[in-house]
């Protein structure tokens, strides 16, 4: 492995740093794969392994957890909730992003500065400070207009949007400023209005970072407990709380609860590295420059 | 691909960006609107989901909000700065408890972002340049990462468990480096148990930042620098680490925040009683608020914790950017 590296490299790493970097890089290895492996291997065994003392080898494989996991909690029924509130957040947030990017990327503008700098400051806020008023603030909307907001999807889509939000403009922020900006003033020039240059130009330009950024908004309202475990009831609950109905009945099926947990991470895992190429060259061009 | 073409139009504009724009256009009324239209959708959600519930919960510390007002939270007696007193009356139960969180909280964040930036760094740098596997070794290091938070804290729950666990196992019955099994998820354990369960989610994100970071790096400096004959470390030392800067500086402030504010990793890792070992402060805000529903004195802690976080950044900013140019936030 190093061979081929050493003829290649105008300056061949000293065989210290390739030994250490194999002994870091197996460790590590281990360190990252035990609970992958321990996740996959649990969700195959029989009751009878995951409540005795622990084995690495399982006596039996089955698949019977798996097919359990949907009749202990309403599994399907979380994964949609999930999937909806995700996948509208995502959309939404990746939207209102693109327009507010490119506002600060593209123009001049008084209170630019402190609209980014107070965009990017709610990141800094502790959760915790906004739940409650943010669940009285939305039984209040809901009392006052009638539209359902606390406990509804609608409600957690809103949330949720916001807090991929900053870190999706920065980011594009970014992405726009590496789009030359001739481009679109020719496009500009050529009677395209603004929105035409933004998506015939921009856009297209920026699909890497645009995918980057829809990535991290699906991310995070995929895995966001803490607001899901206040603002959900039966009807809404997404998987982020469904997943803890295994753990508080009185038998914990671990099997069960690890089958649960593969099947509800596969779809972002999946994605995740699929796209993650992505998500590098984003970061890369936009955000750490 | 891209990258590497777009690389010189960022470098090239990352100040221009910032400097006003010179060409006037025709159109400038409407030119002028546009920006803020653009902005309004973005502006009013975040007003209404981050902004305005900051300013209720400033509010709401300001009042006495116990269950009997919270139907109705606008009829609740004003108290002053009684909230505040309440916690930061470190010889009463309440403040004592909050401090001890605050003091596991720090601790706890400190070694979480070092470790976290340690690895994730150390990794990157490793893996700079090609070899065989690295692209699988790649997206293997990010699956912590890409994993939802409460299907990987409940792994590392089960692997924690007393009886059953992976941990105990290796431990205590094929390594025997303890007498019996140790309880992890509760007592002093349970700090050792959060922070490596939190090191393991985090640092593939450190890891990614830096990552794209290196990439930013002209190969020319390292060869003009080999050829001066700097050997490796003091490649990483003179140029990695120092190209690396404008990038740690934002990523530490990142973990930082994160970590700090953390609570989805003790929450699914411990239940709503986090022990005493690992009482992290958003868990701990959130059992005052919830348990004993006393919302008033719950607002009054996350403002002061807001408070804490908005002293250290300021003042992380103004020591990190000490000698760099400013106004690339």
């Amino acid at each position: 492995m190093s061979d081929a590296h050493v003829s290649k490299s105008p300056m061949a790493p000293p065989s210290s740093f390739l030994w250490s970097r194999r002994i870091f890089l197996t460790l590590l290895t281990g360190f990252v794969l035990i609970p992958v492996y321990v996740m996959i291997s649990s969700s195959l065994k029989p009751l009878a392994d995951v409540t005795g003392q622990f084995r690495w080898v399982p006596s039996g494989l089955t698949i019977r957890p798996y097919i359990d996991i949907w009749s202990t909690v309403p599994l399907a029924k979380y994964f949609m909730n999930s999937l909806i509130v995700s996948v509208s957040a995502t959309v939404c947030s990746v939207v209102v992003a693109v327009f507010a990017a490119y506002a600060v990327s593209r123009y001049n503008f008084r209170g630019k500065r402190v609209f980014t700098v107070t965009v990017l400051s709610t990141q800094m806020f502790p959760g915790i400070l906004f739940l409650l008023p943010l669940f009285l603030l939305y039984v209040n909307i809901g009392n006052a207009t009638g539209i359902a907001l606390f406990g509804s999807r609608g409600g957690l889509i809103l949330t949720y949007l916001t807090f991929s939000l900053p870190f999706s403009i920065w980011m594009l922020i970014g992405y726009f400023d590496s789009v030359p900006r001739d481009l679109d003033e020719a496009a500009l020039v050529d009677g395209c209005g603004p929105l035409g240059a933004l998506f015939r130009i921009v856009v297209p330009a920026a699909i890497p970072g645009i995918v980057a950024v829809a990535v991290y908004a699906f991310m995070t309202a995929w895995g966001e407990v803490l607001f899901a475990s206040v603002m959900t009831n039966d009807a809404t609950r997404t998987l982020a709380v469904g997943l803890q109905g295994y753990s508080t009945l009185n038998d914990v099926y671990w099997n069960q609860i690890m089958a649960a947990s593969l099947v509800v991470s596969v779809p972002v895992v999946a994605g995740f590295l699929l796209l993650q190429r992505y998500l590098v060259a984003g970061l890369t061009a936009g955000a750490v420059k | 691909m891209t990258t590497t073409t777009l690389k010189e139009p960022v470098r090239g504009d990352s100040t221009g960006a910032a400097a006003p724009e010179q060409r006037r256009r025709p159109g400038r009324i409407r030119r002028i609107g546009l920006p803020y239209l653009l902005l309004l959708p973005a502006l009013l959600l975040e007003l209404l989901v981050h902004l305005v519930p900051m300013v209720i919960g400033i509010v709401m510390s300001f009042k006495e909000l116990t269950q009997f007002y919270i139907r109705d939270w606008g009829t609740a007696p004003w108290t002053g700065f009684g909230n505040y007193k309440v916690s930061v009356d470190f010889d009463a139960p309440v403040g004592k408890a909050l401090l001890h969180s605050f003091f596991v909280t720090v601790g706890f964040t400190l070694l979480s972002v070092g470790l976290c930036w340690l690895i994730g760094t150390t990794a990157a740098i490793y893996m700079q340049d090609n070899f065989r596997g690295r692209g699988l070794l790649r997206a293997l290091f990010l699956v912590p990462y890409a994993l939802p938070v409460y299907a990987a804290v409940i792994t590392w729950v089960f692997m924690f468990q007393h009886d059953n666990g992976l941990v105990n196992h290796v431990l205590h019955d094929q390594l025997h480096i303890t007498d019996k099994r140790s309880f992890w998820l509760i007592g002093d354990n349970s700090f050792w148990a959060l922070l490596i369960t939190h090191v393991w989610k985090g640092w593939p994100f450190a890891f990614l930042i830096v990552m794209a970071g290196l990439q930013n790096i002209p190969k020319e400096l390292y060869e003009a620098a080999a050829l001066d004959g700097a050997g490796m470390l003091q490649q990483i030392r003179r140029i990695t680490l120092p190209s690396l800067r404008p990038v740690n500086q934002v990523l530490v402030l990142v973990l930082f925040l994160w970590t700090f504010n953390d609570f989805n990793t003790p929450y699914v890792l411990f239940g709503k009683a986090a022990p005493e070992a690992a009482d992290l402060i958003s868990v701990h805000i959130y059992q005052a608020s919830f348990v004993t529903w006393n919302f008033g004195t719950g607002s009054a802690m996350s403002v002061l914790l807001l408070l804490f976080l908005l002293v250290v950044t300021g003042v992380y900013l103004v020591f990190t950017s000490r000698g760099r140019r400013t106004g690339d936030v």
